[in-house]
């Protein structure tokens, strides 16, 4: 399968993506610059984690006005699966194509550690190869990681499935102990109301090898293409 | 002309940074002190619009790009340069 990985000026886990996709997963995969409108005829999308544009304005504010965002933005309508970790998360939100934002850590600090997320629904294009109420253990990185949205928003997340994890503790219990960063009712990610587009804040590419740390984000990537 | 927009976080969203500097104000013995909201101060300076149009610009330029209207508020005016 043929992926694309976007490069804003900032980001900085492009080639973690690229790594993950082609020399762990055995996919193909390339690069697609910022600038550029032509999607190469990729099959599926990941915008990276960094800082795009410097974090300029608000977290993604500056990436969702490029031109490949135009692209991708028309490639997810069409049904396309887009996945956006931490940064692309922020961008997708900013874009429009996910619901809510991201804000500020509670704590105000940068956190960097490993955290425990729940699958809430295996409904979306980057979680059928998981079971609902799977924990996967994968590192978060980020100072803006708090999701936020009014209470109409979070209403309809419930209602309409959209929540696809949540941060738990070891025994998959959703408590603020387990939540990391102030998120709203522990949402570490959601997706659209078609289910391919899906964003979080934990970084799935970064928990690919046993060496370092874990395998569980392979779930996520294999979902799209094992059939 | 010149455009002073304003933006502050919503009032339904925490603001851990207005918060941070709650406390250090009451650390400095500024109890009056009940709330800060931290927002943003933006100057666009614009050329060539009438004042009309250029409130009518910058509302748009708000909705669009300088304010996320999710978790933002905004306010601005139009003033001469």
């Amino acid at each position: 399968m043929k992926w694309g990985v976007v490069t804003f000026p900032g980001s900085n886990d492009d080639r973690d993506a690229l790594y993950c996709l082609e020399t762990v997963l055995g996919q193909h995969a390339v690069s697609l610059w910022h600038k550029d409108r032509d999607l190469k005829g990729v099959e599926a999308v990941v915008l990276p984690g960094g800082f795009s544009y410097g974090d300029y304005l608000r977290c993604g504010a500056i990436a969702r006005f490029s031109p490949v965002m135009q692209s991708i933005i028309e490639f997810a309508a069409a049904g396309g699966p887009v996945i956006g970790i931490c940064n692309g998360f922020q961008s997708l939100c900013e874009a429009g194509l996910l619901p809510g934002a991201l804000v500020r850590n509670h704590s105000l600090s940068f956190i960097c550690e490993w955290v425990r997320i729940k699958v809430e629904t295996t409904r979306t294009a980057f979680t059928r190869a998981c079971h609902k109420g799977d924990i996967l253990r994968i590192p978060i990185k980020h100072g803006e990681g708090c999701y936020a949205a009014d209470e109409s928003t979070l209403k309809m997340l419930e209602d309409q499935d959209q929540i696809v994890f949540r941060y738990v503790n070891e025994a998959g219990e959703v408590i603020e102990a387990a939540n990391p960063n102030g998120a709203l009712h522990n949402i570490a990610g959601v997706t659209n109301a078609r289910g391919n587009v899906v964003g979080l804040m934990p970084h799935p590419e970064h928990a690919v090898e046993s060496l370092l740390g874990g395998e569980d984000g392979r779930k996520l990537f294999c979902s799209v293409f094992a059939r | 002309m010149l455009a002073k927009v304003y933006v502050t976080p919503k009032k339904a969203i925490l603001d851990p940074q207005g918060k941070a500097i709650v406390h250090s104000l009451h650390a400095l013995d500024y109890a009056e002190v009940t709330d800060v909201r931290m927002g943003k101060y933006l100057e666009v300076r614009l050329q060539g619009l009438s004042r009309q149009q250029a409130e009518q610009r910058v509302e748009e330029m708000c909705r669009r790009l300088l304010a996320n209207l999710v978790i933002e508020d905004f306010r601005f005016e139009v003033v001469e340069d």
